[in-house]
């Protein structure tokens, strides 16, 4: 499974605006909605759970994963990708500016953990991370997520 | 040996440094040896009470507080180099 099976085009925003760390959680929490892995309700959980435990869903320089547990208003495991136009603080000591936000959706502990390896993968890679950054469409995101691309990202 | 990788709710950051931590693992040949769980911030305490390893990030090493097990703080989940470099000496 690579993250392009799990990701639609609906899914993912380039050269998003955001104001604040806020504003970005409810953006990459609209885009859940909007392909039907999650309601509202997920998107303000997201959000409480940077309020109630910090900035720690910056967990490497530049990207969040935003989630919160698994809750009625998740429809099913998936996620989705935003790249900001303009990178917003979290306030995490060692990795902000943020410039892409993950919002991720579980039912479950285990029922995402083939979804989590691919992402584990992708943002591992921080020569693919710099080009993802620079993607000016949802669909070059897909293209550069896809396990066709690999070894082509010069 | 028994290392718990711990993040607010169990199934986002902590799912990600549980599978850094066994590839590190695999990498010394430990994965044998050592078990590594994702536990959220609400069973963490209980769970590192019978863990020697905790991995964590700094805002929530403060929230688990005085535990038995040695808590270790990871600045970058997605870093497998950063993880061994603090791993590697703690489990040889």
């Amino acid at each position: 499974m690579t993250l392009s099976d799990e990701l639609s085009t609906d899914a993912i925003a380039v050269r998003a605006p955001a104001t604040d760390w806020r504003d970005a959680v409810r953006r990459a929490g609209a885009l859940l909605t909007a392909v039907g892995v999650a309601t509202d309700d997920y998107t303000d959980e997201m959000i409480a759970t940077v309020e109630k435990l910090g900035p720690y869903i910056v967990l490497a320089p530049g990207v969040a994963l935003a989630h919160s547990r698994p809750s009625p208003a998740v429809q099913r495991a998936g996620i989705s990708w935003l790249q900001l136009a303009e990178p917003v603080e979290f306030g995490h000591e060692k990795n902000d500016p943020v410039w892409l936000v993950v919002a991720l959706a579980a039912l479950d502990h285990d029922g995402h953990l083939g979804l989590m390896s691919s992402l584990a993968a992708v943002l591992g890679d921080t020569d693919l991370l710099a080009t993802l950054r620079e993607a000016d469409s949802p669909e070059r995101v897909l293209e550069l997520l896809s396990p066709t691309n690999e070894g082509s990202s010069s | 040996m028994k290392i718990v990788a711990v993040c607010g709710m169990g199934i986002g950051t902590s799912v990600l440094l549980k599978m850094n931590a066994e590839k590190v693992l695999r990498t010394l040949g430990k994965d044998q040896d050592v078990d590594v769980e994702a536990a959220d911030i609400g069973t963490a305490k209980g769970a590192a009470r019978t863990a020697d390893i905790v991995l964590t990030s700094a805002d929530l090493a403060d929230e688990i507080g005085e535990v038995p097990a040695k808590v270790v703080i990871i600045d970058n989940f997605t870093d497998v180099g950063e993880i061994a470099e603090k791993l590697t000496p703690l489990v040889s």
